[in-house]
């Protein structure tokens, strides 16, 4: 690690060529240096700081288990949903999950396709974050059908009551379909990319237990020069085919609200509005993860350094004001559109019972991000915690908002009323981090959290010698 | 796969991407057809090097897709027009644009899963416990390896090119 706060100082905007590169990795590392950096965190014994961490990520997910268990045996009527507001915590939070892999997969894939090198240090993370987004977002309709023991029904197969087969016009179908697809090539894609540093962690074990391991997981992973011609040839096809199913899957989530017929709901804006603010949501949770590994793993700052971060606070910065951009044209089509009911939803949003979730959602997610218009402040990793922290708060309420708000005063006012919040909704909502913290924090023990074999073509970029560019 | 030859052969190890590179031009210059480099990480330039045919996996792909696209049109048409026809709100029987969503999922499906089985094919996985020539090679060290049974295989004219050619190592492997 000598050297290091060095050429940290080289990178500093003083000596900042307008015409160079910014380099991907910092220091002059070898290809073994790389290797043992990525490796560490993964062969030695778990730090302080990680194991406090994983102590309450877990007590906070066998916590959220009991919850789960409660809510399964006695029945959904523990939760605040009623009539009218029969999509609740949990389609909210299902959707806010949802909504948080698609970064993950916008890095590995869409910013593959455009030859964004810097997305090479946040890849590997960012899509374990969105495996195991999706895998807590699964959970929410599974248990929202209230019987969830016979869930088996959603898929089409034949069976003895007819055979009844599933509504293949019913969004809610097409949603089973798009999560679970969009779950399977997520994980799929991530493995592969993951193959080879596991033959390299294969390699490099010191004892027979995790040399069989990690060799069955690289399954016979050589590197050759023919295996990674087809390699290549394969990621490059699931990066192409991951990034229309990214933005598919959010376009399909939205359409469980807009193929509906209720005011507030029904408006074609929903696809490319979710999809942006997925991607919002997304980013400000790969800031978040990528904050605490910076503290966790410091030899990482070499690799995710204050560049990759400052990249992705911009995006940040972008999809917010696209996220706003959407919440102001919601409004104009409202006024635009002479629909009574359209325009009562939209004032009642800003002004009614739930006016203060709709400005907790337009502080965090428009306001707030704003800052980031400061190169200072995109560059300094406490801000950008805290602005991460509150975009992730802003978007869990744009959909509180967007499910609540229109549900609970539609078209007739003896058919109106208020969500019924109760404590089993407040501990499914945080027991769910529980779930995915637990899940991210033992990922980062036993997966290297940096992908190896990607990071090595790229070591030059932005360095004069060795050929860089 | 008991009859199955064990191949052996000459393996040079090299410390520098640059080095295997040039070694791998120079082995197919010198006439070896089946040899193969061995690298850590992808590395530019290694396909033309080695003489390396573009991937077929993109037809693996078209024709999965292509196959997937098929059959859950199939199904959709087979549950909700032929088997249990149900009417939805008067929409048609056949109502394409509210199948297209499950369409494109299931294309997509199919499509990358066959595509990673193709890989799975070309490059012989999942195998347990394939023979290393190095620990190092997925760390930061490359090799060619030429096979036993490739045309003009010599053991001291390898030894002497690859030396020629900056290797650090040159040895024998029984099997690979």
């Amino acid at each position: 690690m000598s050297g290091t706060s060095n050429n940290i100082m080289l990178s500093q905007p003083a000596n900042h060529q307008p015409m160079k590169r910014d380099e991907l990795v910092l220091g002059h590392k070898s290809l073994k240096d790389i290797t043992d950096d990525i490796c560490a965190p993964v062969e030695r014994f778990p730090s302080k700081g990680w194991m406090g961490l994983f102590l309450g990520a877990k007590t906070l997910f066998i916590f959220y288990i009991l919850t789960i268990a409660m809510v399964v045996s006695t029945g959904m009527g523990l939760l605040g949903v009623n009539h009218p507001i029969g999509w609740g915590t949990m389609i909210i939070t299902f959707v806010f999950w949802v909504g948080i892999g698609h970064a993950g997969t916008l890095i590995s894939a869409i910013l593959f396709l455009f030859r964004q090198k810097w997305r090479t240090s946040v890849a590997r993370s960012a899509e374990a974050m969105t495996v195991f987004a999706v895998m807590t977002a699964g959970i929410f309709p599974l248990i929202h059908t209230g019987r969830p023991w016979l869930d088996f029904w959603l898929f089409p197969y034949p069976n003895q009551r007819g055979p009844l087969w599933v509504n293949f016009r019913s969004p809610l179908l097409w949603d089973v379909f798009a999560i679970s697809t969009y779950a399977t090539v997520s994980t799929v894609f991530w493995f592969i990319g993951l193959i080879p540093d596991l033959a390299t962690l294969k390699d490099r074990a010191k004892n027979k237990i995790r040399y069989m391991v990690y060799g069955a997981l690289s399954l016979g992973w050589r590197g050759t020069a023919k295996n990674w011609s087809h390699y290549e040839m394969l990621y490059l096809i699931l990066a192409g085919l991951s990034t229309p199913l990214v933005i598919s899957v959010h376009t399909i989530v939205s359409f469980d609200f807009a193929v509906s017929g209720l005011p507030g709901w029904h408006t074609t804006i929903f696809p490319p509005y979710f999809v942006a603010g997925a991607i919002f949501s997304g980013f400000a949770m790969v800031i978040t993860l990528m904050s605490l590994i910076r503290i966790g793993f410091p030899q990482f700052k070499d690799y995710i350094t204050i560049n990759h971060m400052e990249v992705m606070n911009k995006i940040i910065m972008m999809t917010g004001l696209m996220v706003g951009y959407a919440y102001g044209s919601e409004f104009l089509i409202a006024w635009y559109s002479g629909n009574d009911y359209e325009r009562y939803v939209f004032m009642n949003r800003a002004m009614g019972p739930y006016a203060w979730s709709y400005w907790i959602m337009i502080c965090c997610n428009v306001v707030a991000p704003q800052i980031f218009w400061v190169r200072n402040f995109r560059r300094s990793i406490p801000v950008m915690f805290v602005v991460s922290i509150f975009v992730n708060i802003g978007m869990w309420f744009e959909r509180f908002v967007i499910t609540v708000t229109s549900l609970h005063r539609d078209f007739l006012p003896s058919n109106w009323g208020q969500y019924a919040w109760s404590i089993y909704d407040t501990a499914i909502l945080v027991g769910s981090f529980g779930m995915f913290f637990t899940i991210f924090l033992l990922y980062l023990r036993v997966f290297p959290a940096i992908s190896i074999a990607e990071i090595k073509p790229v070591m030059n970029v932005g360095k004069d010698e060795e050929g860089g560019h | 796969m008991a009859k199955k030859r064990v191949i052996g052969g000459m393996a040079a190890i090299f410390l520098k991407e640059s080095q295997v590179l040039q070694a791998a031009t120079a082995a197919r210059a010198s006439g070896f057809i089946k040899f193969d480099a061995i690298s850590p990480y992808p590395i530019h330039g290694m396909e033309e090097a080695c003489g390396i045919e573009r991937s077929s996996i993109p037809y693996v792909t078209f024709g999965a897709g292509a196959l997937g696209l098929l059959l859950s049109l199939g199904l959709v048409y087979y549950t909700s027009v032929l088997n249990w026809p149900i009417n939805v709100g008067g929409k048609p029987m056949f109502s394409l644009p509210a199948f297209i969503p499950i369409m494109f999922e299931l294309t997509v499906l199919f499509a990358a899963l066959c595509s990673v089985g193709a890989l799975f094919y070309h490059a012989k996985m999942p195998k347990i416990d394939p023979p290393t020539i190095d620990k190092d090679l997925t760390s930061h060290k490359f090799a060619i390896f030429i096979p036993e049974n490739d045309t003009g295989y010599n053991e001291d004219r390898i030894t002497r090119m690859m030396n020629e050619l900056g290797a650090a190592e040159v040895k024998k492997v029984a099997e690979y």
